[in-house]
Formats: C-alpha cells, structure tokens, sequence
C-alpha cells in the first residue's frame, strides 16, 4: 500500500505567528516553526496501514527549504522517502494553489491512499484534501476520526458527523483526512533519527512539475488587511473563598438565565 | 461590479434546513441580488417553504434517496458544477461544516476557482471581501476575491443572525434528477452512529456547560450533565479531553469542533487555548473556573473563579436545587 502523507510546517502554535503589515505573507524570521501537531496524526496514521499491508509513506510538503526539517520528523517517525516543493514563487500561494501542486508530485509518486489533516493550524482553510480528492480522482473520505484497511484494498473510517460519526467505506485509491485524536502518534526514536539523516528526500520547484509561474503570482485572492482581533474584556476574578458558588448563582441570576 | 446574484449551500437535518442555512440566506439577502439555494440530499426538495421566508425565490434541489448512502461530495459538485455553467451566479456561500467544506472544496477545484474558508463576514459591495479570523483568532484578515464568478466562500456557523424576510412566499422548486453514477458511490455510508446526549442542542443551547482537563476524570463530567440540565443547557467540551477519549467529537467546542455562542457560557477546568476560545468567545457572558490563576481563559472571563472546579461546580448545583425548592 503506498501511502502519500501531505505535511505542513506551522509557526508554533504554543507561540502564534504574526503576518508581515506589508506583503501579508507569513512571517518566518525569528519564528518557531515547527511539523504542524495535526499531521502527526496523518503520519501515524499511514505508517500504520504501510506496517500492515506492505508498502511505504512517503512525506510531501511545500514549502521554504526550512520546512525539509518537517520531511525529516516525518522520516524519523517512519517514513521512508521526502519530496520538498520549494520555490520563492510560491510565497504567497492560495489554498488552490497548494492542491494543485501537492497532486503533481501525489501523481508522480503514485499512491493507494493519501493522508492529510483535516485542516492546518495557521491557516484553518481545511479544503486542501477536497481540492486534492477532486484533482487526483479519488473519493475524499473527511474528518475521519478512525482508519481502517480491513483488506488492504479498501477503507473504512469514521467520519465525524454534526451529530455522532458515519461509518464510510470506499475502494482504493482514496484521499482521507484525519482529525486528531485519530491514533496515538509514535515519538521518533534516537534510531529513528539517525536513519532519516540517510533516507531519500528530493526537492522540486513547480518548474519541476511542470507548473512553472504557479504561486503567489496565480492566487486570485490578496490579502487587504491584517488587524489584531478586538478582544474581549476580562471581568471580575475571585479567589474561592466558599462563596464562589454563590457567585456563580448570583451571577446567573442577573443574567437572566434561572 | 455588485453581487447580482448570490447562491447558498443549503443543508437539512431532520427535515428542515439547518439554521447556519438560515443564516447565509438573511446575509445574502444584504447584497441586494436575487438569493437562491442549492440543496442535495434526501428531503432537499421539502425546504422550499423556510428557505422562500428567508429570502430565496428557488431552490434547486436534488433529493434522490440514494443520496442518503453516499458522502454528498462527489455528487453535489457535478450538480453544483451544471448548475453554475447553466445560471453564472457570482457568489456561493457554504456552511463550514462536515459536507459544506467537502463540496466548497471540490467545487473549487472542479471550475477552477479561488476558495476562502472560516470566513467570519463577507462583504459584496463591490469585489467580494472575506474576513477571517487566524492564529487562533487573535488576528483578523481581509481578503478580497478576484472579480471572476463565481466567488466560493465558506463561512463559519453563528457568523451571522437568521432573520426571516416579511412577506416572503416559498422559493420555486427546481428538482435535478440526476442519476447518480459509479464515481459518486464510491465513499459509502454503511451506518451511522448518534453519540449525543438527550437536552437542548449544543449550538442551540442558551447556557453551556464545557469541561476540560482540570475536570481530572471523564467520571467527572456527569457533575457538568448535571448543572447543564439545572439550568436547560447543554455539555461541551475542550479538545483535549475529546481527543483523549472521555466524552464523544460531537462535544468539542472549539476551531475543529462546534461553534457557540449561548447567553452564559461555563467552562469548568479548561485553560483557554486558543483552539478552544475561537469556538465560544461570542458567548455574552462568560464563567470560568479554574485553579490555574493564570490560565488564558480569566482573559476572556466576565466572572472568574480561581478554585477546585470538583468543589465549586457541586455547590453550584446545591445552590441552584435550594432556590427550586
């Protein structure tokens, strides 16, 4: 089964990013950026079945050439090849934009299932695996918060619901997103470590993939402006002294709600 | 150029359309244009009755029953894609929900056009501009959309309210009885499961009770079922706790899970990350109790109480019996 996992590396979400005032892009300069947490999940996610039913994961990620230190986690962990799409051009690329290039290099590589997070943790557009599914072919089987292969032909999930989860099946190949909380991910072991440091990783520009000019240059979206959110205002605070219930009561009561 | 004609995504549960539905209808309605709405799914073509008193004059509908086995994403986009050819609206507003980002997304994808997701407000004045919310909602960017159609815009539940249009009649039905092919069998529903709790539902609720990790044990929760029911509201979540299994998805309040926005709303041992609040910082009022003095959420709190939630959240419910008598 070969297994392509979509990654992406995220400023730290323990210390949130800012936006340059003048081009919008994503700040990177002196910004923690790190494998975002949820492709952790996608990465687990697809060792497991390649474990299973034979077969490799493979790890795709656009990006700076900095992001290729996400490629070597997901190595770590497991996986057994990297492919970085790199090119200055792409700064600024929209959520279309990235499906198309992620397919080219999925279409390359060939793939029984394709494995992303539900949504990225800087950005949230949570469309890419829909674009990729649409792009490549494929059912896209969403928000799942469970994956099985019973045969190593076919998925099962399921996928999270407004109400439960929806038991879902489809035939191979396939494109799912997994929330987190989908698996326990593995910690790469210092035998991991040293491994990824020898594991094939290539580094491609659109040109490469036959996408010469795509980026920023073909989003048909531009960003006008970046203010802080208007934040709440904090209230009263009280250390519980034992009348803190009642203030709670109070409180409730004054509001209207009982 | 003005928005002259805007479409909405609409989607039904347990015969009606939903009330995120209901909300993109009344804001489309602002831009001036005809509203229309799309519906797939089965019982798509019984709406046309609430959605014409929320402003749409048609509704196409595809209602085959055999949509109800299949995930819609597939099948609604050739629909949506005939449709778009046919008509040339200029805008198409989806709910950020399960299906409306599956089918947004592919739409995209399929006509080859730019997509803004999580968007807050939309604006169609002239270029369609979207406001979102990033970085845990700390920020807010403005997006303006290129001036080709049409616009696809995902907008998140509770973004706007849902106001009924007076004097409005049923909107016309067109049914589409397309067929459903090979290609949109291909990811089956096999079952479905329900793991949500009897009382009001979790965006309709005016009083929410969530709990996180400070709660100590899953066992716990019951005590927030409890003054959830005492005061006719209804049990959320943080993420944390769902992903670690104590209580169901259908739960979680938050960026990847539910949007709130109750008169009151409790959080009982949840720090406040960002993931949470963007989910229930439209709350109008806000208790939070935690033992962390310097926990995130005191920031957003109107009453915060700095103490054992195992300690406080039992009196509460004491006190709250007492006044019943």
């Amino acid at each position: 089964m070969n297994v392509v996992v979509c990654v992406k590396q995220v400023p730290d979400p323990n210390s949130p990013g800012q936006l340059d005032p003048t081009t919008h892009w994503l700040r990177r300069e002196g910004v923690e950026v790190v494998l975002d947490p949820s492709d952790e999940y996608g990465i687990e996610a697809g060792l497991q079945l390649a474990e299973k039913h034979g077969g490799q994961v493979t790890v795709v990620t656009m990006g700076p050439e900095k992001a290729m230190d996400a490629i070597r986690k997901a190595l770590a962990m497991g996986a057994a090849k990297g492919v970085l799409v790199s090119d200055e051009g792409l700064r600024g690329s929209d959520a279309l934009t990235t499906a198309k290039v992620l397919a080219k290099v999925i279409e390359r590589e060939g793939f029984d299932v394709v494995i992303t997070a539900t949504e990225s943790t800087d950005g949230y557009t949570g469309v890419v695996p829909q674009m990729l599914a649409e792009l490549l072919g494929a059912p896209a089987l969403t928000f799942a918060k469970h994956v099985e292969s019973p045969d190593g032909r076919s998925l099962r999930v399921h996928r999270q619901t407004e109400t439960g989860y929806d038991v879902v099946e489809a035939e191979l190949p396939a494109v799912v997103s997994v929330t987190a909380g989908v698996n326990e991910p593995r910690y790469p072991s210092l035998k991991g470590i040293m491994a990824a440091k020898q594991k094939p990783v290539e580094r491609l520009t659109p040109a490469d993939l036959g996408l010469a000019g795509y980026g920023g240059a073909t989003a048909r979206q531009r960003i006008v402006s970046v203010e802080p959110a208007e934040e709440r205002q904090a209230g009263e605070i009280v250390e519980d002294d034992g009348t803190a219930a009642q203030r709670i009561v109070d409180f409730l009561a004054k509001v209207k709600v009982i | 150029m003005p928005v002259q004609k805007t479409w909405i995504f609409a989607e039904v549960a347990e015969g009606k359309p939903t009330t995120t539905t209901l909300e993109l209808l009344t804001k489309a309605r602002s831009f001036g244009g005809t509203v229309e709405a799309v519906a797939v799914g089965p019982g798509a073509d019984a709406i046309a009755d609430v959605v014409g008193e929320y402003g749409a004059t048609t509704l196409y509908a595809a209602a085959d029953a055999a949509l109800g086995e299949v995930l819609l994403g597939a099948f609604a986009t050739d629909v949506l894609a005939d449709l778009v050819a046919e008509h040339q609206p200029d805008l198409i507003l989806f709910p950020m929900t399960y299906t409306g980002r599956d089918v947004a997304g592919r739409l995209a994808a399929r006509l080859d056009r730019p997509l803004v997701a999580n968007a807050l407000d939309v604006g169609a004045d002239g270029a369609v501009v979207v406001q979102t919310a990033i970085f845990g909602g700390s920020q807010i960017v403005r997006t303006e959309l290129d001036g080709g159609k049409p616009a696809v815009v995902v907008v998140r539940p509770k973004s706007f309210a849902a106001e009924p249009l007076p004097g409005a009649g049923p909107a016309a039905v067109v049914r589409i009885d397309r067929p459903l092919d090979e290609r949109h069998r291909r990811a089956r529903i096999v079952d479905r499961v329900a793991d949500v709790a009897a009382g009001p539902k979790l965006e309709e609720a005016p009083v929410v009770v969530s709990g996180g990790r400070g709660l100590g044990d899953p066992a716990n929760f019951k005590l927030l079922e409890q003054l959830a029911s005492l005061l006719n509201g209804a049990v959320g979540a943080s993420r944390a706790v769902v992903d670690a299994g104590w209580v169901p998805y259908a739960m979680q309040v938050g960026q990847t899970g539910k949007t709130v926005k109750p008169t009151v709303y409790i959080a009982c041992g949840i720090s406040g990350a960002m993931q949470h609040t963007v989910g229930m910082k439209g709350a109008k009022h806000i208790i939070a109790i935690n033992k962390d003095r310097e926990a995130p959420i005191f920031k957003l709190a109107d009453l915060g109480v700095v103490g054992d939630v195992l300690k406080v959240v039992p009196q509460v419910i004491q006190e709250l019996q007492a006044r019943r008598g």
